[in-house]
């Protein structure tokens, strides 16, 4: 046990617990962010997708002693935001979702490309959600949310 | 496209869903949550000789067949009910439930789980197609391992045969295939108001409620069903939940506290239903017309160790099994076995991709051994209005494959470039034709679910839609308020249409067999009509509408004789590889896809399922390999088992042609399994015409390929 501060979403947060705790059961349990999933557990789906310093991580990879001192960025950090209201709204109208659980991933994804890239042709945003498994969609229309995104988005990013 | 109903609105569950709002099981808070995990079966046959159990700390519970009320039954009441909820003293397959360990802490609970010792008495086990019908170790199932046999025939086919100037024949398998569902099984089973309540993500709430009443030995009426919103399904969840609540219930039952069953990976893809695996055998005659006079079809399915769907899925593997062809004299010989692997089950298509898939394979290599273009071939076969099926009925479809042929070539520029690919050493092009029965087989919808949907007049203009079916990413929560909307004159936002709870909505029946939008939906515009014309009568005014199978339809189900399905949805895929002859990769070019749904309720939701659906079939076909060894499933992580990423396949290019369909809501037909359906062979013909060897079996892997060019 351990007390490890970390800024979430903008606000500093401590949390006493496991170093090793993985970052997303920080996240979910104790920080009550689920907009953050678990998809495997193991860093292969990209459902737990969060942005640590900017960069785009999978936070059931990452131990929360990692995240000291580091600002992390969930679904709920970006949502509400010009940029994540744009690509939510972008999704919306591209028909991107279906269940939904592999889709707050998927605009963490969006977020992290769009703002080292505002125009990102379809084969860089395939690369740039390559990282990111959605079993109901098969990616098309995802890539036309991430599209429509970066259209709408041009003075955001 | 013509249809105003096809107009795209904005999905009702887009925004929540997106942003990370929507609730999924694992993300909701229950007070006092106990922690559920179970002990399964290490070996795939054997007897249970003891149970070495720890001591358990108080609060932490070891709960197996002996908890079950003594008015209940250890049988899980699904399509047939010879799943038992536990184990006891012998099991049948790798991941049986013997117990639920639960307690307040999941670590704990994993500790006592491992410190857990069963001591067995390994017995013979059978696994293979060959190993069941040899009743290796003796049968699993009955005295001889045939879950059930069915033997369809149109014509004479010996006769046929007779005066055939050449046979042609082929054996055709396909394997495995994982659901992957991005969310996994989850349930919480809770004590409120002194009854169980089930919150699943789940496909049939009312299927759960039933099996889960029938174990405690009370009347459903005791028994709570919540579909919470469900992160994918693909069939996974149609049953496969019932395997998971059944035990949960007994649970709870005893320790009358919330306790949540929710899968880690590993466990959902180590212990879960998959697709069911085929071996499908076929002989064709033809005359010196090259016409195809007689065919004769002898269809495996492996069902592992329980029946549960299995008959279900055979009858559609073999209702399917002629394909889009009119063949005067057919025989199709089907069987369902039983083996000691983990029970396959429902998943998309159910049946219907391996029938198809084996006899566009076998269509192809006919016309390649006449040495005659395989898409000319199967289009001088085709179907039409009015020609009688492999069930002895006339087909009542208008049939439009020669339109979506003209339209898909027209898309793919398939002709030429199959021509021009003919001595191309690496790329190749594939085409495949089906079509996909919507709804219950025959008459089921009728015989067993009688779907009953309700509607009511709420506050504030707005009206209220209560059916059993789910939202579980195909778009129902969007298309059905749709098509009530559109009956009402109100807009699609003012239906409310909540996750169904089996205290509050009727049974319309549960959500699969592409059923939902052609038979629910159109009880919902029925219903909407009804209640249109009692508006005025003010707010709480209801209607209802119950399921009438239409009178012109017959079916004899013993036999399986008459109207297998109340209509079809057509589909053809197009399909351009090219392979990479140092390493054996094959990667996908171009894929063109052309349906025939009736209407499109909306026509971007049913993109979303055109493009789903074959990149999940392309998985299926290329890269899914899901292996046994020694009954154990070899893949458990997603590492291992490998779904189709965003960079593996190219855009799928979609086109609906509109061909209503007078008892679906608006026109609409089933689609959602319809879109698995042609991906698969159109892939393997396309890699056969790049390598220049046929091909029988899927997934298409490159050690496949290397072994087909040695
Ligand atoms: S849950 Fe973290 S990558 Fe899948
Ligand atoms: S929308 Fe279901 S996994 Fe992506």
């Amino acid at each position: 046990m351990k007390e490890i501060k970390f800024i979430l979403n903008g606000k500093e947060v401590s949390v006493e617990a496991d170093p090793l705790k993985r970052l997303l059961d920080v996240l979910r349990e104790d920080e009550k962010m689920t907009g953050v999933k678990e998809g495997c557990g193991e860093g292969e789906c990209g459902a737990c997708a969060v942005l640590k310093d900017g960069v785009l991580v999978n936070s059931c990879m990452i131990p929360l002693g990692a995240a000291e001192g580091s600002e992390i960025v969930t679904p709920e950090g970006i949502r509400e935001t010009d940029k994540g209201k744009c690509i939510i709204d972008a999704f919306g109208d591209a028909g991107a979702v279906q269940c939904g659980f592999c889709t707050p991933g998927m605009m963490m994804a969006t977020e992290a490309l769009l703002t080292i890239n505002n125009k990102p042709n379809e084969s860089e945003i395939r690369e740039a959600l390559s990282g990111n498994l959605c079993r109901c969609t098969g990616y098309d229309l995802i890539v036309k949310g991430v599209q429509i995104a970066s259209e709408r988005g041009k003075d955001l990013w | 496209m013509g249809a105003k109903i096809s107009i795209p609105v904005r999905r009702i569950d887009a925004k929540e869903k997106a942003g990370g709002w929507t609730k999924y099981i694992g993300d909701y808070q229950f007070k006092n949550l106990q922690h559920g995990r179970f002990l399964r079966s290490e070996r795939a046959r054997a007897k249970i000789i003891e149970i070495k159990k720890p001591d358990f700390p108080e609060g932490y519970y070891y709960i197996d067949a002996s908890d079950i009320p003594s008015s209940g039954k250890n049988n899980i009441q699904m399509i047939k009910d010879d799943w038992r909820v536990f184990a006891v003293s012998d099991v049948k397959y790798i991941g049986e439930t013997i117990a639920v360990i639960l307690g307040p802490d999941k670590q704990k609970v994993l500790d006592l789980l491992n410190q857990i010792e069963v001591i067995y008495e390994d017995l013979v086990p059978a696994f293979t197609f060959d190993d069941a019908l040899s009743c290796k170790g003796g049968a699993v199932y009955g005295d001889n391992n045939i879950f059930s046999e069915y033997l369809l025939n149109v014509g004479n086919v010996d006769n046929a045969f007779k005066d055939a100037v050449k046979i042609v024949e082929g054996k055709y398998e396909t394997g495995f295939q994982e659901h992957l569902y991005m969310e996994t099984q989850g349930l919480v089973g809770a004590w409120e108001d002194e009854k169980i309540t089930i919150y699943a993500s789940s496909q049939c709430p009312f299927y759960i409620r039933k099996s889960v009443a029938v174990t405690l030995g009370v009347p459903v009426g005791d028994i709570r069903v919540r579909q919470t919103t469900t992160g994918g399904a693909f069939g996974g969840k149609e049953h496969f939940p019932d395997v998971i609540a059944t035990p949960l219930a007994v649970a709870v039952n005893k320790v009358k506290k919330p306790v949540a069953m929710i899968y880690d990976r590993i466990e959902d893809i180590s212990f879960t239903s998959k697709r069911h695996p085929s071996k499908i055998t076929i002989k064709t005659g033809l005359d010196k017309n090259n016409n195809i006079i007689a065919m004769d079809i002898d269809t495996l399915v492996n069902g592992g160790a329980y029946e549960s769907s299995t008959t279900i899925v055979l009858q559609r593997a073999i209702l399917h099994g002629i394909g889009v062809y009119n063949i005067p004299n057919a025989r199709i010989r089907g069987r369902a076995v039983a083996t000691n692997t983990f029970p396959s089950d429902a998943y998309r298509g159910f049946g219907a991709p391996q029938g198809l898939f084996a006899i566009e394979m076998h269509m192809s290599h006919v016309a390649d051994e006449l040495g005659l273009d395989s898409s000319d071939f199967r289009r001088k076969h085709f179907i039409k209005t009015n020609d009688i099926t492999i069930t002895n009925a006339k087909m009542h479809d208008e049939v439009k494959l020669p339109e979506m042929f003209a339209k898909i070539d027209e898309m793919s520029d398939y002709s030429s470039r199959v021509k021009k690919y003919t001595d191309d050493p690496v790329k190749g092009i594939g085409i495949a034709f089906v079509n996909h029965g919507g709804g219950f087989t025959g008459n089921g919808e009728q015989a067993i679910i009688k779907g009953v949907v309700k509607m009511k007049r709420l506050e504030g203009g707005k009206a209220g839609l209560y059916v059993s079916v789910v939202e579980m990413g195909q778009g129902l929560q969007t298309t059905m308020r749709k098509i009530a909307a559109k009956e009402l004159g109100l807009d699609y936002e003012d239906i409310v249409y909540d996750n169904p709870d089996t205290d509050i909505v009727p049974d319309s029946g549960p959500t699969c067999a592409s059923r939902s939008i052609m038979v629910v939906g159109f009880l919902v515009q029925e219903c909407a009509k009804k209640l249109k014309a009692k508006w005025n009568e003010g707010v709480g005014v209801e209607a209802e509408d119950v399921y009438k199978h239409p009178d012109e339809l017959i079916w004899e189900q013993e036999t399986l004789q008459g109207d297998a399905y109340p209509s079809y949805g057509w589909g053809i895929n197009v399909v351009e590889v090219e392979f990479d002859p140092v390493t054996y990769e094959v990667k996908t070019t171009g894929i063109w896809a052309v349906w025939d749904i009736g209407v499109a309720i909306d026509e971007i939701i049913m993109q979303g399922q055109s493009s789903g659906g074959v990149i999940q079939a392309l998985g299926y076909a290329s890269i899914e390999k899901c292996e046994l060894k020694n009954g154990a499933f070899m893949q458990h992580t997603m590492a291992d088992y490998t779904i189709p990423t965003s960079l593996d396949f190219p855009k799928v290019e979609t086109c609906f042609i509109d061909n209503p369909y007078k008892y679906g809501p608006s026109g609409a037909k089933g689609a959602g399994e319809l879109v698995f359906d042609a991906a698969p062979p159109a892939y393997a013909e396309a890699v056969q015409n790049a390598i220049g060897k046929r091909i029988y079996d899927i997934p298409v892997t490159p050690e496949m390929i290397m072994g087909a060019l040695k």
